[in-house]
């Protein structure tokens, strides 16, 4: 009888999680099949008929390719400073003592437990009573950005620094290391990856935020707000084309770090 | 013998570690990212607040008169959407967990070596646009469409009209869909934390109550529950946090009568002239009554066992 109920349990749970990695991937597909529709009418949210229309000319819309290319460098910029201000943070809550430790861990938890839209306003208000209501815009959008990706810089790279065995540091000073030495042969490659997270979370934080973008933005307009007003008057396929070559890029990082595993595991 | 005993601290001070000594570096590392978030997260708060008992115009300037009216009319005039904001957001962080949990549990228990690519699984999608997958919803659950055909086939559109969730067989723009596309947008939030804790249980411990004579349920009740608690109150505070200013579901998967208080905020801070004040007034109300139910519920989870 046990038996019995354990089998039915153990594939519940298996069919379950199936469903919900339907229901995670369902809307993926979507956007991925619906970049080949041509639509019958402004909006490409029915299926009408197959074309390559879309994928041939993804910058029918000018407006739409300049606010990616926005989008892409307000991303880089930020994921540079963010990540720089960031690493530098966690490095010193890690490897020193200093007064004012409590205030800090307030002041990096915040921005991560304040809703998005909260930020946004106060942000704005800010921008309206200390530089006035025209300065809204790239720059602004950039200090938006890098404020709100600080904190998840900070909380990967110490993750990171944490895991580290602090011996090897020794080790490399035991064996004549200046201290610059150790950190540029030591320290640094092992905290890399965790590096390398960081700033990647920061990038994709960047390029997909809306809201706290579209209170800062003034009169730039960035990819996400191009696609949330344009599902006021017309959803054009290249919208899809974008998502899909998002997506197939994060697969494609996906498949690639899951190589060395792979490999390791064939030797095995 | 001497030098070997030496060595360890003398190491520690070439690393530039020493532990009494004042050092001025780690002001210096910190500073510029400290000065960032006082600058452009705390004093802007501070500036709300204040701002939010102002009165004025954009063309007239900004006074502060002590104008709590803002905060009052705040509460009468959005009483729906300060509402459906707390009631979309608390459903979709259950439901998220809900369903986070058992996935949670099948990729750390049975997901052997496959378990950091279904990892990848359910984090990929929050790298594409969230606001293109949520268009996608758009398309999946329209009124032509196969699922809902089959919704109204078993009546399950139906039975929904009736709990008031859908208006008649129309699954769009209605609660259910604007809590639908949330738990969509957030259950990675609430599964990555999960899986982080429950991953890190034995699972001999798992035989452990099985040789004790444990049923499943009463294994997983006092042995696995108990240790995942930390990462079910992360991930339900990674989900609620951001849930409850989200406006991006409402506004595209909901209707006039879903409309949620960060709708509210962004017309008033972007369309009305005079609204900014109300809109920093509401900006503070979601800020502390955001935090006090984060604390609320912090401590009532610290302090005993959650449930």
């Amino acid at each position: 009888m046990t038996k019995t109920f354990d089998w039915i349990k153990a594939h519940t749970l298996g069919f379950v999680a199936i469903l919900i990695f339907v229901f995670l991937i369902a809307p993926n597909a979507v956007m991925l099949l619906f970049s080949f529709n041509q639509p019958a009418n402004k909006y490409n949210f029915v299926w009408h008929k197959f074309s390559l229309n879309a994928w041939k000319n993804p910058c029918a819309s000018a407006d739409m390719c300049s606010s990616i290319k926005l989008s892409i460098t307000i991303a880089i910029i930020t994921m540079i400073l963010a990540t720089a201000l960031g690493t530098m943070v966690a490095f010193a809550m890690m490897r020193y003592r200093f007064q004012g430790r409590t205030f800090l861990n307030v002041l990096l938890f915040l921005p991560m437990a304040a809703p998005e839209v909260t930020m946004g306003i106060t942000l704005m208000t800010f921008f309206y009573n200390t530089t006035g209501s025209n300065s809204l815009g790239f720059d602004t959008i950039i200090i938006a950005h890098v404020m709100f990706s600080l904190s998840y810089v900070v909380v990967t790279v110490k993750a990171r620094l944490a895991g580290m065995d602090p011996t090897l540091e020794n080790a490399a000073a035991d064996l004549y290391a200046t201290p610059f030495q150790t950190f540029r042969r030591v320290t640094l490659p092992l905290v890399m990856p965790g590096i390398l997270a960081a700033a990647l979370l920061s990038f994709a934080l960047s390029i997909d935020d809306y809201i706290i973008t579209v209170l800062t933005a003034g009169n730039e307009v960035t990819f996400p707000m191009y696609v949330y007003s344009s599902f006021q008057h017309s959803v054009p396929a290249q919208i899809d084309v974008i998502g899909s070559t998002m997506l197939l890029i994060t697969l494609a990082g996906i498949t690639f770090a899951q190589v060395p595993q792979i490999i390791k595991t064939r030797k095995a | 013998m001497t030098t070997l005993t030496e060595a360890p601290p003398k190491a520690s001070e070439v690393l530039g570690a020493p532990k009494k000594k004042r050092n001025l570096l780690p002001y210096l590392l910190l500073a510029p990212g400290v000065l960032w978030l006082v600058v452009f997260f705390l004093i802007p708060i501070i500036t709300a607040i204040s701002a939010s008992i102002q009165t004025g115009s954009l063309d007239m300037g900004f006074k502060v008169t002590w104008n709590w009216a803002n905060y009052s009319s705040t509460f009468s005039t959005y009483n729906t959407e300060i509402i459906h904001s707390l009631i979309y957001s608390i459903a979709c962080t259950v439901i998220c967990l809900l369903l986070g949990y058992p996935l949670a549990y099948f990729i750390a228990f049975r997901g052997g070596k496959w378990k950091n690519l279904l990892m990848a699984l359910v984090i990929a999608p929050a790298f594409t646009s969230f606001l293109i997958r949520t268009i996608a919803w758009e398309t999946i659950l329209s009124d032509h469409g196969t699922v809902v055909r089959i919704m109204i086939d078993l009546r399950i559109t139906n039975l929904m009209d009736h709990l008031g969730l859908i208006t008649g067989n129309h699954v769009l723009n209605s609660p259910f869909s604007v809590v639908f596309g949330m738990v969509y947008n957030f259950l990675p939030f609430t599964v990555l934390p999960l899986y982080t804790s429950l991953e890190k249980i034995d699972p001999r411990l798992h035989e452990a109550g099985r040789d004790l004579y444990c049923s499943g349920y009463r294994t997983w009740r006092y042995v696995t529950w108990p240790l995942s608690l930390p990462g079910v109150i992360a991930g339900t505070l990674l989900t609620f946090i951001p849930a409850v200013g989200d406006y991006v579901n409402a506004y595209m998967l909901g209707s006039p009568n879903t409309q949620v208080i960060g709708q509210v905020i962004e017309n008033e801070a972007l369309r009305d002239v005079f609204g900014y004040p109300i809109a920093s007034a509401m900006g503070v109300i979601l800020t502390f009554g955001t935090l006090l139910i984060v604390l609320a519920y912090v401590k009532k989870a610290g302090s005993e066992d959650l449930l």
